[in-house]
């Protein structure tokens, strides 16, 4: 596999940075929004922006949780072995709140729509946006699209977007995976 | 993530450590799902499952029952009572009809120890058995080990104390491959003619005094007696029964630590167990109940998922 980085750390800062300023924009001190982080990788996204919001930006009773699409999701018959579950932890009423859901990476949309149907199950949420840091354009197998865009990046179906956001021993960052025999980087 | 070893559920001596990790693993995220405000998923949209119950039922059958619709399964309920077993039709027949009716899973309880294991190698489903006569219910000892793990953090060098009929006792030797494999100690308790002989063939101890087992114990596994599988009388009296081996207030009271109660259901009150027990603290009998949807739901799930493999590979 060949790799190439599409962001390092100083960008990725900038980036959350600018996507926390969205959010406020939209939703000013969040009293009646909550931030949703899908699991596995979107929780990693979502400790970034929680602790922007909260230590630089001094967003007070920000409520915030992870949300696990394992059992909604619609690959149950078409994956080699059994989808992994993890933990949803939603400890508040959703109803007639703003959710924003937050992931690092939107591609075919299959995630989202397995998060729109879980997040159902807390109640009925008022509206519900999508944040995410890279967004693969023109890979979507349903209509749904971000509100809040870190990154769009264009990519060929093969290619895997690889975003590290959890690992402390290495600076986060974002790179782009391809086979050898595809076309090169240009 | 792993997959289960087995493809039916046919009783916990088929299963590997590895697996009852698993299933305690997908358990535990079931049972958050159990806690919303909606507890249903869409995972098994699709999927037929038929309970096959030859004998009677409460809990099992609404646990299971339950899981199901948890998952969104397609359910399908025969009992033997108003069916064409009284009209002489042998089980295999019966199942092969149903099976006709393009149904993916079968929950078998049948009084015949093996019922679930001959259905397994003559049918093309997939067999769970809810109990099979005196042999196995691995669901009920998969709950119970997941029941005290989930109290004690673990099972490893825990003491569990199996008490009370054993010999007609389906679930005591789930409980006891499922205690062994998780790595506890397990002890069994009750008048000697309710001892089976070939408990000496597992890493079990017979502990015949109730109060010196409860003494040693961590937790306390409460078996029924089963009156309806007695054909002969194997002690003088339930009133000496409950003497002897009934729990009771002042036994637990007696002992200079905590411990947990566990009774699978169905509760002779006044017998294996005295009712002002069944409210202490430490009785964890309705989180059995409780946590027996959550590792129904995640049998299913990691049977059906690896059915579907299966069915992919043909």
């Amino acid at each position: 596999m060949k790799q190439k980085k599409l962001l390092d750390e100083p960008t990725l800062n900038v980036l959350i940075n600018r996507l926390s300023c969205e959010l406020i924009e939209n939703h000013l001190d969040f009293q009646n929004s909550i931030l949703v982080g899908l699991q596995p990788r979107g929780v990693f996204l979502l400790n970034k922006i929680v602790k922007k919001l909260i230590q630089e930006y001094d967003i007070k009773n920000l409520k915030y949780g992870k949300l696990d699409t394992t059992f909604f999701r619609d690959d149950f018959r078409s994956k080699k072995s059994p989808l992994k579950p993890t933990f949803s932890n939603i400890n508040f009423d959703i109803e007639n709140k703003r959710i924003i859901l937050v992931d690092d990476v939107l591609y075919t949309g299959r995630s989202i729509r397995a998060a729109l149907i879980a997040i159902e199950s807390y109640g009925r949420p008022i509206k519900i946006e999508l944040l995410t840091l890279i967004n693969r354009r023109f890979r979507r197998h349903l209509p749904i699209q971000p509100d809040y865009i870190g990154l769009n990046v264009d990519t060929l179906q093969n290619d895997r977007v690889y975003v590290n956001l959890n690992d402390p021993n290495n600076e986060s960052s974002v790179y782009i995976l391809k086979d050898d025999n595809e076309t090169n980087f240009s | 993530m792993k997959q289960i070893s087995v493809n039916n559920l046919l009783g916990v001596k088929y299963l590997t450590k590895d697996d009852i990790n698993l299933i305690f693993e997908t358990a535990d995220s079931f049972k958050e799902i159990l806690n919303r405000k909606i507890k249903k998923v869409p995972t098994l949209r699709g999927i037929t499952i038929a309970n096959l119950f030859f004998e009677n039922s409460t809990r099992t059958k609404l646990s299971f029952e339950l899981a199901e619709k948890r998952l969104s399964a397609d359910i399908l309920n025969f009992s033997k009572t108003g069916s064409s077993i009284s009209k002489g039709e042998s089980l295999i027949d019966t199942v092969n009809n149903i099976l006709a009716m393009k149904v993916d899973m079968i929950i078998i309880r049948h009084p015949s120890p093996g019922a679930a294991k001959f259905l397994s190698k003559n049918t093309e489903s997939c067999i769970i058995n809810a109990g099979d006569g005196t042999h196995e219910h691995p669901t009920q000892g998969l709950l119970d080990a997941y029941s005290i793990n989930s109290r004690l953090g673990s099972l490893v060098n825990k003491r569990v104390l199996i008490l009370g009929d054993i010999l007609h006792s389906r679930v005591a030797l789930s409980n006891i491959f499922s205690l062994n494999l998780l790595g506890a100690k397990v002890k069994v308790c009750g008048p000697k003619s309710l001892i089976p002989k070939f408990i000496n063939n597992f890493d079990v101890v017979y502990e015949p005094n109730l109060d010196e087992g409860l003494a040693w114990c961590d937790a306390v596994n409460i078996l029924r007696v089963q009156n309806e599988r007695m054909n002969q009388a194997y002690f003088p009296s339930l009133r000496e029964y409950h003497n002897l081996f009934g729990i009771k207030l002042s036994s637990i009271n007696r002992l200079r630590k905590e411990i947990l109660i566990l009774h699978p259901g169905p509760i002779n009150r006044g017998v294996e167990i005295a009712s002002e027990v069944l409210d202490n603290k430490n009785t964890i009998i309705l989180d059995q109940v409780e946590n027996g949807v959550a590792i129904r739901m995640a049998v299913l799930y990691l049977l059906a998922s690896k059915r579907e493999k299966i069915i992919e590979s043909d």
